[in-house]
């Protein structure tokens, strides 16, 4: 199915761009940006492709960019970061985990063309890569749904048990517990990034157990629309979600590319870009939380607020001990912080997470 | 005790939504194939329904106008397959196919402008379900009462089982099927309808994920008896709710394994019924999916 369109999308472009070949010199600065999912999805995919509008804001005439949506990862992926590297691309964002390795064999075909690849761990001399550091986005929400509730009970809508996801559990539970020393956290785990439909019987489930806000990472509005309709808290995720559910919405975890692509597609046209590996928090902009709901008491909203400043000026670590995993083992002590390494391969619950982590 | 009230009744209500898309999609697809049409674009059909449906709910405000679209364009969309395999007889399985590629795109470039936008959603009609559960189930019972005692039903059952023999009596077989397999887009377009006006009111490319194959094969798990496809829907939505329940309340069960139960039962099911006596043990009606022309 995708395959299919992965094809014609394939071609579309190779047809598209050949005709604009030639004459390199005045040409703008072309940027190639490749989707795992639809610019329509309203999570992941919708938020990249802000990205690439806002370079196109920034830059004007002086670049063109050019997106394709909806690309599964495997080889139908090389063939299409091929097909815009070979259609004079100086500059490829590959948007999803999965592209890594098809990343970097075409990098390594066109030694010209600077590649930037979302969420990878290999690098090369054209190859940077970048990701976000969203749990510092959920340490901060961590501290307000803790003094949100009544029921002490937060549900989760988790999408696969990886170390990404399990981080931004952890990371709300100590949060919370922090405000709140009672809550604990239900998590249910739906097996998508994104299926409405089991998004919204996740969080009704979790509704009907007792939780009163919902939180989600999963890509869809649905969960939010159900504490909506259920009168509960929610919190959103990649995207604003309040628009659907205006009373429920607490505030939401919002990726925001548009000022790394602006910075990147900026050096590599003056000739400073280098290869890196960016992780960026709330300090960047790269996170950040979307406006707070006014139900949200401002003793509460001051308390976030002092948070956030914390992480961004390094005062406060989220995994910061002494942290006590689910089975009473201690992971760090009183003064000591997990590494980035620790953080990257993160495959237990914390103390107050209900239920066993599927392995 | 009130609580665990509360907890069930809540439970059963979710299992009743979550199946009500795959009960309508479902029955129509039944019928389409009781005339011997194996149509397998149901997934287009129902995404397409899903999309007008909204449209329309949004920009009229009207659920029971969305919800006519909806059916309405997944008639359409049937009617274009019925086109290619009745009259041109083109292959069934590869014009379904096609049917459901064609229907993801064309979703998504109709459904462009209204990403984000907002519906308010279906009332609740009685016992706290919406209009369409209650229609689904109206259906059904419709549809087994036409199959099972009508003239016309039995026309419909003799097309499917052979159309040679329905045609020298001089049934009209491909008027008859053009029927059959309209009233299967439209119960599609239906089930569509209700995913994006009443489930989940709102419009996100994709967001039947794969329903409308389940639909296919309920039809196939319920031996092509339309109270069994309730039967089938019930289950396939109950153990769906009943694993988010045990996940929420902490079982050490691993979700990948519930995720994968629904369609365990659908495999154990059709292996099951798959033994019973030779002679349609399936209950498959015998000219499904052949291409059928008035000269051979």
């Amino acid at each position: 199915m995708s395959k299919l369109r992965t094809l014609m999308t394939a071609a579309a472009v190779a047809a598209g761009l050949l005709a604009g070949a030639g004459a390199r010199a005045e040409d703008p600065f072309k940027v190639g940006f490749v989707y795992v999912g639809p610019v329509g999805d309203m999570g992941w995919s919708y938020q990249h492709d802000q990205g690439r509008l806002a370079v196109e804001q920034a830059f004007g005439d002086r670049v063109e960019t050019t997106y394709v949506e909806d690309i599964a990862e495997g080889p139908d992926a090389q063939r299409v970061i091929n097909q815009l590297a070979a259609t004079g691309h100086d500059m490829v964002f590959t948007t999803s985990f999965g592209f890594m390795n098809p990343t970097l064999k075409v990098a390594q075909r066109f030694p010209e063309t600077k590649f930037e690849h979302a969420t990878g761990f290999k690098r090369a001399d054209n190859v940077s890569t970048y990701s976000s550091r969203f749990y510092e986005g959920r340490y901060v929400v961590g501290h307000i749904v803790g003094r949100m509730t009544k029921s002490n009970v937060i549900g989760y809508v988790g999408s696969v048990p990886i170390p990404e996801v399990v981080r931004g559990i952890n990371a709300t539970l100590l949060a919370a517990r922090k405000v709140n020393p009672e809550v604990v956290i239900k998590v249910v785990w739906v097996n998508s990034w994104f299926d409405p439909g089991k998004e919204a019987d996740a969080a009704r489930t979790l509704i009907d157990q007792g939780a009163d806000v919902i939180m989600q990472h999963t890509d869809s509005p649905a969960p939010v629309q159900v504490a909506e309709e259920r009168g509960m808290w929610a919190v959103g995720q990649a995207s604003d979600m309040a628009h659907f559910g205006p009373g429920a919405h607490l505030t939401a975890i919002v990726d925001d590319w548009a000022p790394y692509y602006v910075r990147r597609v900026g050096a590599a046209m003056d000739g400073t870009w280098d290869s890196a590996d960016t992780w960026g928090g709330l300090n960047t902009g790269m996170v950040r939380l979307s406006a707070y709901n006014e139900a949200i008491p401002e003793d509460v909203v001051a308390l976030a607020e002092s948070v956030r400043k914390g992480i961004e000026d390094g005062s406060i670590h989220p995994f910061a001990g002494p942290i006590v995993d689910q089975d009473g083992r201690r992971v760090i002590g009183e003064g000591e912080v997990l590494g980035d390494e620790d953080l990257l391969k993160m495959n237990y619950y914390v103390e107050g997470v209900q239920g066993r982590l599927p392995k | 005790m009130n609580a665990d009230w509360a907890l069930v009744a809540s439970g059963l209500l979710t299992i009743v939504t979550a199946a009500t898309p795959l009960v309508l999609a479902s029955t129509g697809e039944l019928v389409a194939e009781k005339s011997g049409v194996l149509n397998l674009g149901v997934e287009g059909m129902m995404v397409v329904g899903a999309i007008v449906a909204f449209m329309v709910g949004v920009e009229t405000g009207n659920g029971a106008l969305g919800a006519l679209a909806g059916a309405a364009a997944g008639a359409a969309m049937s009617l274009l397959f019925a086109v290619l395999t009745l009259t041109l007889l083109a292959n069934q399985v590869a014009t379904g196919l096609a049917l459901t590629l064609f229907g993801l795109g064309l979703s998504a470039l109709l459904g462009r402008p209204y990403v984000g936008a907002v519906f308010v959603g279906l009332p609740d009609l009685w016992l706290g379900l919406d209009p369409l559960v209650w229609l689904s189930l109206a259906l059904v019972a419709g549809v087994a009462w036409f199959l099972q005692f009508t003239r016309a039903g039995l026309i419909l059952r003799a097309v499917g089982e052979n159309h040679q023999a329905a045609h020298d009596i001089g049934y009209p077989v491909i008027a008859i099927r053009y029927g059959a397999v309209a009233f299967g887009g439209a119960l599609s377009g239906l089930g569509g309808a209700y995913l994006s006006l009443a489930y989940t009111p709102l419009w996100i490319e994709n967001m039947t994920a794969g329903r409308g194959w389940i639909a296919l094969a309920l039809v196939v798990f319920a031996a092509w008896r339309p109270w069994r496809v309730i039967v089938g829907a019930y289950l396939f939505g109950g153990i769906t709710i009943i694993q988010l329940h045990a996940q929420g309340a902490g079982l050490p069960l691993p979700p990948q394994l519930l995720s994968m139960l629904p369609y365990v039962v659908t495999i154990v099911v059709l292996a099951a019924i798959s033994r019973g006596a030779v002679r349609g043990r399936l209950n498959a009606p015998a000219s499904l999916g052949k291409v059928f022309h008035a000269s051979g």
